[in-house]
C-alpha cells in the first residue's frame, strides 16, 4: 500500500516536471537539458526558504518564477546568441550546478522537521487523523490537476496557439508578423517554470535538497511524455496533458517494480536509461523503423 | 508602392564560390499592380522575394515600402503588411492544428496574441463562409488537422489565410508549382479573384509562362539578377506566349538549362 501511494506521489511530482518537458520536446521540438539544472534549483530554493522559516506555500510561486527566469535565459542563449538548442541547455545545466550549490550553500541540505506544503498545521488540521497516509498524495493530486488545467487553458489562448505554431511551422509565425524567437523564449520559460515547480515539490516530499538530484531529469521527463503520448494516442477524448501525467505515474510504477525485483537505488540511473531506450524503440513508428 | 533601389547582393563573399547576384538592381512596383515574374532557375526571382520580405540580407541598396525605408526592418515586422504564400503548401499552415485553429491564428494577424480565447466559436460561421467558395468541402472539416489535407487543399487554405487580414502586398512564391495541373489552375483562379477583390499589390513568381501571360497586369522576366523583359498594360496584353517562350529558350540555351 505504501508502495502504491509512493508511486502516485512521485508520479504526480514528476508529472508536473514532465508537463514542462512536454512543452519543450513535443511542442517546441527543443531538447532542453536546462531541466537537469532547473529541477534541483527548485529544490535548493525550497530548502533554503523552508529552513529560513518562510511559509512553505510561498516556495511554490518563488520556484515557479525562478524557473521561468532560467528558461528565459536558455531561450536568449539559443535565440539571440544563435547557440544550438542542445548546447544552450547544456550550458545552462552546467551553470546551474554552481548556482544551485550557491543557493543551498552546500551539496546536501535537509529540512526534516520543518513544515512543508504536505505537512503543516493548516493541512494537518484539515485532514482527519485516519487520512494521514493519503494527505501528501491528495495534495499533490490537487496541485497537479490545477497545473494541468491551467496549462490546458493556456494552450487554448491566442498566445498558446502561437506557441503550438512555432514548434510546428515557424515560417507561419513570421508570416503572422510575430517574432518567432520571442515565442520560443516564452515557451522555454513556461517549461522550466513547471520543471522548477516539480523540483520544489520533490524537495518537500523528500525533505531535502541534494545537488545531484537533477541528473536524469530530462530522461525521466521524456520517458513519461513518450509513454503517455504513445500509450494513449488512440484515446481521442483524453487531453495530451492527462496522458503525460498518466505516463509519469506509469513510469514511476515501472521503476518501483524494478526496485522490488531487487535492484539497488544506485542502479537506478542504468535502469532509467535502459527503460528509456526500450520505451523509445517501442514507441517509434513502424514507418520509421522500416526507413532505417 | 514598393521600390528596390540599387540592390547589391553577393553570395559567399571572400571565398572561391563568390557569386555576385544582384548588382545595382532596381525595381519599382506601383500600388495595385499585379506583377508576374518568370525566369530560369537561379535567375534571382526567389532571392528578390526574400530581399523584399527580409528573409535575406542585402549588401547595399535600399528596400522602400510606401515611401518608408525598410531595409533594416526585421522580417516579421515587414510581414505585418505582407502576405506570403510559398511553393511548399506546408509552409503556410500549421499541420498539427485544425482548420478552425489555423484560421483563427491568421485572422488575429496584426493584433496581440494575448491570453484571450484562441478560437472564438462565433467566428466559425464566418470562416465557413470564406471556405465554401473554394468548393473543396473544407467548410465541413473545420475540426480536422490541416496535416491530413491534400496539398491543393492546404495551399487554398494558405492563400486564404495570408489574405484574411488587411495587407498591402501579396507575395506568391511559385505557389502553384507543387500542385497537379488541375489544382494549380483552381488556385490561380482563386488567386486572381482575391487579388482583384482586395486590390492587393501582388508579386507572383511562377515557372508557368502561361499563367504569367494570362494573369497579372505586368510581366517581368529575370535572368542572372537582371530584369530582361518588363511589359505592362497594353504592351503586356499584346504579348504572346511564343514571344516569351522564344526569349526564354534563348537564355536557357545559352546556359544549358
Amino acid at each position: 500500500m505504501t508502495l502504491i501511494i509512493s508511486v502516485f506521489e512521485q508520479g504526480f511530482i514528476y508529472a508536473i516536471m514532465a508537463l514542462g518537458i512536454y512543452i519543450t520536446y513535443k511542442i517546441l521540438d527543443f531538447p532542453d537539458l536546462t531541466v537537469d539544472g532547473s529541477f534541483p534549483m527548485g529544490a535548493a530554493i525550497t530548502a533554503v526558504m523552508i529552513n529560513a522559516g518562510i511559509p512553505a506555500v510561498l516556495t511554490l510561486p518563488v520556484a515557479f518564477l525562478a524557473g521561468g527566469f532560467v528558461g528565459m535565459l536558455t531561450g536568449v542563449i539559443h535565440v539571440k546568441l544563435h547557440v544550438r538548442d542542445l548546447l544552450s541547455g547544456i550550458i545552462m545545466m552546467t551553470a546551474l550546478y554552481t548556482v544551485n550549490l550557491r543557493i543551498a550553500g552546500k551539496a546536501n541540505l535537509p529540512f526534516y522537521n520543518q513544515p512543508t506544503v504536505f505537512d503543516n498545521d493548516a493541512v494537518n488540521g484539515f485532514f482527519p487523523e485516519g487520512m494521514r497516509d493519503f494527505q501528501t498524495v491528495i495534495i499533490l493530486l490537487v496541485i497537479t490537476a490545477v497545473v494541468k488545467l491551467l496549462l490546458d487553458w493556456y494552450m487554448g489562448t491566442k498566445s498558446g496557439f502561437l506557441l503550438r505554431a512555432v514548434g510546428n511551422n515557424d515560417t507561419l509565425v513570421t508570416s503572422l508578423g510575430v517574432d518567432k524567437g520571442r515565442v520560443r523564449i516564452a515557451g522555454l520559460s513556461i517549461a522550466n517554470a513547471l520543471v522548477t515547480l516539480g523540483g520544489c515539490l520533490f524537495a518537500q516530499q523528500q525533505r531535502y535538497f541534494d545537488v545531484t538530484m537533477g541528473t536524469g531529469t530530462m530522461v525521466i521527463g521524456l520517458a513519461s511524455v513518450i509513454i503517455g503520448t504513445s500509450l494513449f494516442r488512440k484515446v481521442t477524448f483524453m487531453k495530451v496533458t492527462t496522458a503525460v501525467i498518466l505516463g509519469s505515474v506509469i513510469y514511476k510504477a515501472c521503476v518501483a517494480v524494478a526496485i522490488r525485483l531487487g535492484l539497488a537505488a544506485s542502479d537506478m540511473k542504468l535502469v532509467t536509461a535502459v527503460l528509456f531506450l526500450i520505451i523509445l524503440v517501442l514507441s517509434m513508428d513502424k514507418k520509421r523503423k522500416v526507413a532505417s | 508602392m514598393l521600390e528596390l533601389l540599387h540592390i547589391d547582393k553577393t553570395y559567399n563573399p571572400g571565398t572561391v564560390n563568390e557569386l555576385c547576384f544582384f548588382k545595382d538592381f532596381n525595381l519599382k512596383i506601383n500600388t495595385g499592380e499585379f506583377v508576374s515574374v518568370v525566369g530560369s532557375n537561379g535567375s534571382g526571382k526567389t532571392s528578390m522575394l526574400n530581399i523584399i520580405c527580409g528573409s535575406m540580407d542585402i549588401d547595399g541598396g535600399r528596400v522602400v515600402m510606401n515611401d518608408a525605408d525598410i531595409s533594416k526592418q526585421k522580417d516579421f515586422l515587414r510581414h505585418r503588411r505582407i502576405g506570403r504564400v510559398f511553393q511548399d503548401p506546408s509552409k503556410g499552415t500549421c499541420p498539427e492544428m485544425t482548420i478552425m485553429e489555423n484560421m483563427s491564428l491568421a485572422e488575429n494577424k496584426g493584433h496581440p496574441y494575448n491570453l484571450s480565447r484562441g478560437a472564438a466559436k462565433m467566428r466559425r460561421d464566418y470562416f465557413r463562409s470564406l471556405l465554401a467558395p473554394l468548393e473543396l468541402g473544407l467548410e465541413d472539416k473545420m475540426d480536422i488537422k490541416v496535416g491530413t489535407l491534400s496539398g491543393g487543399q492546404r495551399q487554398s487554405l494558405a492563400l486564404l489565410m495570408s489574405t484574411m487580414t488587411p495587407i498591402d502586398f501579396l507575395i506568391l512564391d511559385e505557389h502553384t508549382a507543387a500542385l497537379d495541373p488541375k489544382t494549380a489552375e483552381k488556385i490561380m483562379i482563386l488567386t486572381d479573384k482575391i487579388v482583384r477583390e482586395k486590390h492587393l499589390t501582388t508579386i507572383m513568381v511562377t515557372h508557368n509562362l502561361r499563367y504569367a501571360v494570362e494573369y497579372g497586369d505586368r510581366l517581368l522576366m529575370m535572368h542572372e539578377g537582371r530584369v530582361i523583359i518588363d511589359k505592362s498594360g497594353e504592351e503586356k496584353k499584346k504579348m504572346e506566349m511564343g514571344e516569351i517562350l522564344k526569349k526564354f529558350d534563348e537564355i536557357s540555351l545559352e546556359y544549358g538549362n
